[in-house]
């Protein structure tokens, strides 16, 4: 993996992380409801693996179908899925139903997972992986490495917003700063569908 | 279309939704008086002089419109189900009587709402097994209506979904619903996943007008329901004693970490007074605890209607309550002395009492400041707390069938404002009033532009 690549990567994970959609505001919603530091840095952990899980498992299904299938077909397949789910991200806003606020941490790491492939948090990054990379073992290291960068990336970033909203600037910054990002991210989708269709 | 930034009507708690600006523009639900084919009204109210900005009617008539509500509010913000980007724009007003629901378009116009989607009985009959629409509130995934019966008028009555984008009912929400059957009025507590529900009676009971039978008997709801808000599970009952019959409007605590709220009974069989019960959780139990009783004032019989001469006294009549945002000042109807009080509730196991103001009422007619010879009818009923919790409006009529029991000279209607100073005492504003009269119908749930404190619920402390 070349360094712009891991770049990307890296700049994808701090997109997600920042997304207050894909956890760190439920974090913070936890440490309010029991008025503690400690329930919010206790909530990143499942949300960032569930996010991590629903990145490598999108991966993993495309490493199994380049396994399969010509490059060219699944660099199209690929570019055809990823825009059209943004297509479809930007048409259809849909309310997901799932848990409430008392959660467990397995359930606030389904409810990251459900968040973040809902999102097509995968999708996205996977453009990347197709630039390199050949047979099983090649593309096992690089699914794995391609989630690391992208997972510790969104950590940092969703750690420090949960930790400078919570400690800082309290939620009411919500209503000025949370920008609409799925409009951003489904334009982004589109963007990454295209440049998987041109490489 | 999706907004850029959140709705600046959204707040993540009650606390910043108090620093919300004025509210300019009050929508009342106005109801047909006489049944006699005209239909009911969604009224525009001017509150900076409490002029009537327009009145759209209905399409057709036989609607009673009672409880309505926001498509979306505050709960947008909830975490766990984020769509901030949505706007507050759709009043959803649901017909009592007919079953018919309407969705009024505000945003173009405020002061001219359009009616935007009609949605027939028929299909909340067939996609829900309910009818008689009662109450709205906007909820993070759905908006979600309570229905006081079955298709028959029978029980059991329950709650309904409504999609957020399109307004098409989704279905009944109970997936078991254990001893509920009676239903009228409904809430939760986010941060807890719990919902509450209350019982007034089903809508054969109840659409002919109050019974003495089935109050002597006991018949009226006096049970409260909790619920587990996400499993959709019925959890527990708490019986309020079936003395006290028509458990009705529940108002939990706005901070979502607070695990108490309020409810009112509107009448004790063996007193005639009316309750207010405060439940809370308590180690893993909800309990209630009865917190005010209003006693039944004495009267002269040759001033009462002809139920109530035998008693010579007026029951109050709680029909409606209102806790402010900041969980402190209860707002208290009562309907049939013509009395609205407050109450200092920062302790909700020990109430204070702070304010109160005369207004109609059956025996006493009580006139407004700002016409002080004119004798006026109802009483306060609905009332509902602007978000700074500085003003209250309220209006005089309950229940088309219900009014001209208790008010035989049938409910002239008005809507009133009273300022609720930093103690919690009540002044009625001498130049508000809005006067009905000329209209001919009767002005019911009132919501306040931008939200206000009975219509938005919080995710966050």
């Amino acid at each position: 993996m070349d360094l712009t690549s891991a770049l990307v990567l890296a700049g994808l994970g701090a997109f997600h992380g920042l997304n207050p959609a894909m956890g760190w505001l439920f974090a913070v919603a936890l440490g309010l409801q029991e008025r503690s530091r400690a329930a919010v840095l206790r909530a990143l952990p499942p949300i960032v693996l569930g996010h991590a899980g629903s990145v490598l498992i999108t991966l993993a299904l495309v490493s199994a179908a380049r396994l399969a299938a010509p490059p060219k077909l699944v660099s199209y397949g690929v570019a055809a899925l990823v825009c059209g789910f943004g297509v479809w991200r930007l048409v259809r806003r849909r309310h997901p139903r799932w848990v409430g606020m008392k959660v467990s941490r397995l359930q606030l790491a389904g409810w990251s997972f459900l968040m973040a492939t809902a999102h097509g948090a995968g999708l996205m990054v996977l453009p990347i992986t197709l630039r390199a990379g050949h047979g099983t073992a090649a593309l096992v290291s690089q699914s794995l490495l391609t989630t690391a960068i992208h997972t510790l990336s969104m950590l940092a970033a969703t750690t420090a917003l949960a930790l400078v909203v919570y400690e800082r600037l309290g939620v009411a910054v919500l209503r000025k700063a949370w920008f609409n990002l799925d409009s951003v991210w489904a334009v982004a989708l589109i963007g990454a569908g295209v440049s998987a269709a041109l490489t | 279309m999706a907004l850029i930034q959140p709705d600046p009507t959204f707040y993540p708690s009650a606390r910043e939704a108090m620093a919300a600006p004025r509210e300019e523009l009050a929508y009342v639900a106005l109801l047909d008086a006489t049944g006699e084919g005209r239909p009911d009204g969604l009224a525009t109210i001017d509150l900076s002089d409490g002029s009537v900005a327009s009145v759209h009617d209905m399409s057709v008539p036989g609607d009673e419109l009672h409880h309505f509500g926001w498509n979306v509010c505050s709960s947008a913000l909830c975490p766990y189900a984020p769509h901030p980007h949505v706007e507050r724009r759709y009043l959803v007003l649901p017909g009592l009587r007919s079953s018919r629901i309407y969705i009024f378009d505000v945003k173009d116009d405020p002061r001219h709402p359009k009616l935007v989607k009609t949605i027939e009985p028929e299909t909340i009959f067939e996609k829900t097994g309910y009818s008689r629409p009662h109450t709205v509130h906007c909820g993070t995934d759905a908006v979600y209506v309570s229905a006081l019966g079955n298709v028959d008028g029978d029980a059991p009555g329950g709650v309904f979904t409504l999609d957020h984008d399109t307004f098409e009912p989704k279905g009944r929400w109970e997936v078991d619903r254990g001893s509920q059957a009676l239903h009228y009025d409904f809430w939760w507590h986010l941060g807890h996943d719990t919902m509450i529900t209350s019982e007034w009676g089903t809508p054969n009971q109840i659409e002919p007008g109050p019974s003495l039978e089935l109050l002597v008997g006991r018949e009226y709801g006096h049970r409260l329901h909790i619920w587990d808000l996400t499993k959709r599970r019925h959890l527990q009952e708490i019986d309020l004693g079936d003395q006290h019959q028509m458990a009705l409007e529940l108002r939990p605590a706005h901070d979502p970490t607070k695990t108490y709220g309020f409810v009112n009974t509107v009448i004790s069989v063996e007193d005639l007074s009316a309750n207010i019960f405060t439940w809370h959780l308590d180690g893993g139990v909800w309990k209630a605890q009865k917190i005010i009783t209003i006693p039944a004032e004495p009267a002269p019989a040759d001033l009462l209607p002809e139920p109530l001469k035998q008693f010579g006294a007026v029951p109050p009549l709680v029909t409606d309550i209102s806790l402010t945002l900041d969980d402190r000042i209860l707002l208290v109807s009562c309907w049939g002395t013509g009395e609205l009080k407050a109450y200092d509730v920062s302790d909700p196991f020990d109430p204070r009492e702070t304010g109160s103001v005369r207004i109609g009422g059956i025996a006493r007619r009580d006139p407004h400041p700002a016409s002080p010879g004119r004798a006026l009818n109802g009483g306060p009923q609905m009332v509902e707390a602007s978000r700074d919790r500085r003003r209250v409006y309220f209006t005089n009529s309950l229940y088309r069938s219900w009014d001209d029991v208790f008010y035989p000279d049938g409910v002239s209607s008005w809507m009133a404002k009273v300022d609720v100073a930093d103690d919690g005492s009540l002044t009625l504003d001498p130049a508000f009033f809005v006067d009905f009269a000329s209209d001919g119908r009767r002005a019911h749930q009132i919501r306040l532009q931008g939200g206000d404190s009975s219509s938005d619920s919080y995710c966050f402390p």
